[in-house]
């Protein structure tokens, strides 16, 4: 203990100590302008937004509450009739589970589909013209930045309300978000293949088809899968402007304080997008490693 | 010499019937190659009778929806300019406050949450299942929940979005603690720092960076959610936007759309600034 460490110079050393306080003291500067920046940022959007803390205080026991009240009351001894109370309508809340599935299948093979058609003419090495990706880049990201929910709004004055307007919302939001997945996917293909076709006269339709659909192949399907998962979320929802499915229940259940109906429409669309989760998964995974060998 | 006489001899019929077995594919494959498409297009047509679609509904639509398009040029602010502005101003506020709210309480749940800062076990799982339930509801149902809670109006709004993304947060920054380095930890604990000390100096200076990263694309989304979120009250420029598609008025539809277009790539752009200056500063 006795071997201290060798002693600098005062000099080099008071030198060494006042670069450190001038680098914390710039640190600590830019640090506290951050956070001032921060704090008026709060209090515009604060303004903005009309947040009073006083009414969260003054509410926050009508939070715990509505918790509470929307638990179902089940008691042990007989278990089977509060059951049946909670779950009054079961197989009407399945059947439009299930129509909420089929309009999330629908949508995701419509947005495929398009994607699936339209990814080529976007994609950087294989576009046969610079002006037609232009356009369907800029068609993919208008499909994409555009809510579902307001596709779903202006399809239900115009179809009606149903089913075909939440596909054909979910649908088109699913052509933009899944157009970029496939497009970079595409850009990202071994360029020897493509080199291949050309070389012996192929066209673009036989570039696509024999050199580049089957290395992006299982890509496509595992994105396609993960879009499916995100679209039974969606589909869900639609339902709050009238286009399809569970939400148009769920709505009504939280609107009109049906306390109890709330947990159990929620549970039923927690359980299903679980099992469905669970299920692409596992064929994602199976996909993976057919990736790696193609 | 030879051998290329011999190859040029030889029948290529059978050849190719010698090889046969080489050039087919097994019947696995040939059974999968038609049975995927025929099962993905039996579910599509299938699909369609059970939910009542009809071809008949999709021709007067589109007629419809052209109709609407039509009515929407050009897009005009139907002298509301000021309240779409303010309307605009409210989504951005439900947006930077609630990702902010969101961001300060998923930091302590995800520390709750990774595997080496956990206390303890029982409350890890516990606080893993509480970020899965609420992740697993939608940002517009918290909404509503919201609405009925504090009322109509934006502040419904933030802890709407406040709540859903704490779900998602939580669950991705507890993912990033976990994949720091002990050592920094380690050598401040070693050298007589407490425990709290060896998180503050040695776990944040890592995971700060992607977190900030996280929160910056979370704000981008959640500008795109909050857009929405008015349809069901909870404030900001999508109650304007339903209103307007409610009473038909498609030219002010275009016009709140063509706002939120440029509010969200503005919000992108700068967000992506924002993003590499973090990134560059920790990388020299």
């Amino acid at each position: 203990m006795s071997t201290g460490l060798p002693a600098l110079p005062e000099r080099r050393l008071s030198q060494l100590l006042a670069n450190y306080r001038r680098d914390l003291a710039r640190q600590r500067f830019w640090s506290l302008a951050m956070l001032a920046a921060v704090v008026v940022l709060v209090a515009l959007a604060g303004r903005g937004a009309e947040v009073e803390p006083g009414k969260l205080l003054h509410h926050l026991s009508g939070l715990t509450s509505y918790f509470g009240r929307i638990m179902p009351t089940l008691r042990a001894d007989h278990l089977t009739g509060d059951l049946a109370e909670w779950y009054w309508n079961f197989f009407g809340w399945l059947k439009l589970l299930f129509d909420t599935v089929l309009i999330a299948y629908l949508a995701t093979f419509a947005g495929m589909a398009c994607a699936g058609t339209l990814a080529w003419l976007a994609a950087a090495n294989l576009a046969p013209s610079g002006a037609v990706r232009w356009v369907v880049k800029r068609l993919l990201e208008f499909c994409r930045t555009v809510p579902d929910l307001v596709f779903a709004l202006l399809f239900v004055g115009a179809f009606g309300l149903g089913p075909l307007a939440g596909v054909l919302a979910i649908g088109i939001h699913s052509f933009g978000t899944l157009g970029k997945l496939f497009v970079e996917a595409i850009e990202n293909i071994d360029m020897n293949p493509v080199e291949g076709v050309r070389s012996v006269g192929g066209r673009f339709v036989d570039v696509v088809r024999f050199a580049a659909l089957p290395q992006v192949l299982p890509n496509l399907a595992s994105y396609s899968l993960l879009r499916f998962e995100i679209n039974v979320r969606a589909s869900s929802i639609v339902g709050f402007v009238g286009a399809g499915g569970i939400g148009q229940d769920l709505f009504v259940a939280i609107r009109k304080f049906y306390y109890t109906d709330v947990s159990a429409i929620l549970l039923m669309i927690i359980v299903t997008v679980s099992i469905i989760d669970v299920f692409t998964e596992r064929i994602r995974h199976r996909l993976a490693p057919v990736e790696s060998v193609g | 010499m030879n051998a290329r006489y011999a190859v040029l001899t030889v029948d290529p019929a059978a050849v190719l019937a010698q090889h046969r077995s080489l050039l087919t594919k097994p019947w696995q494959q040939r059974a999968a190659a038609i049975g995927w498409p025929a099962v993905i297009a039996g579910l599509f047509v299938f699909s369609i009778w059970w939910l009542g679609i009809s071809f008949g509904q999709i021709g007067p639509g589109l007629a419809a929806l052209f109709k609407f398009i039509g009515l929407m040029f050009p897009p005009s602010t139907g002298g509301h300019l000021q309240l779409f502005l303010k309307a605009m101003g409210e989504t951005l506020s439900i947006a930077f406050l609630g990702t902010l709210m969101a961001s300060g309480l998923a930091t302590p749940l995800a520390m709750l949450a990774a595997k080496n800062t956990s206390p303890n076990g029982m409350l890890r799982f516990l606080v893993r299942r509480l970020l899965d339930v609420i992740r697993g509801i939608d940002t517009l149902i918290w909404a509503l929940v919201f609405v009925g809670v504090v009322g109509l109006g934006p502040f419904a709004g933030v802890l709407a979005i406040a709540v859903s993304d704490t779900g998602a947060l939580g669950k991705l920054f507890s993912e990033a603690i976990e994949a720091t380095r002990s050592r920094e930890r380690e050598t401040i604990v070693a050298s007589g720092g407490t425990g709290l000390m060896g998180v503050r100096f040695g776990l944040m200076p890592q995971v700060l960076p992607i977190i900030a990263g996280q929160v910056l694309y979370f704000f981008e989304s959640n500008t795109r959610s909050a857009t929405i979120i008015g349809i069901v009250g909870a404030g900001g420029i999508g109650l304007q936007l339903s209103e307007q598609i409610r009473t038909y008025d498609f030219d002010q539809v275009a016009f709140i759309v063509l706002l939120i277009l440029v509010a969200v790539a503005t919000i992108d752009w700068i967000s992506a600034k924002l993003r590499l200056a973090i990134i560059g500063r920790r990388q020299p």
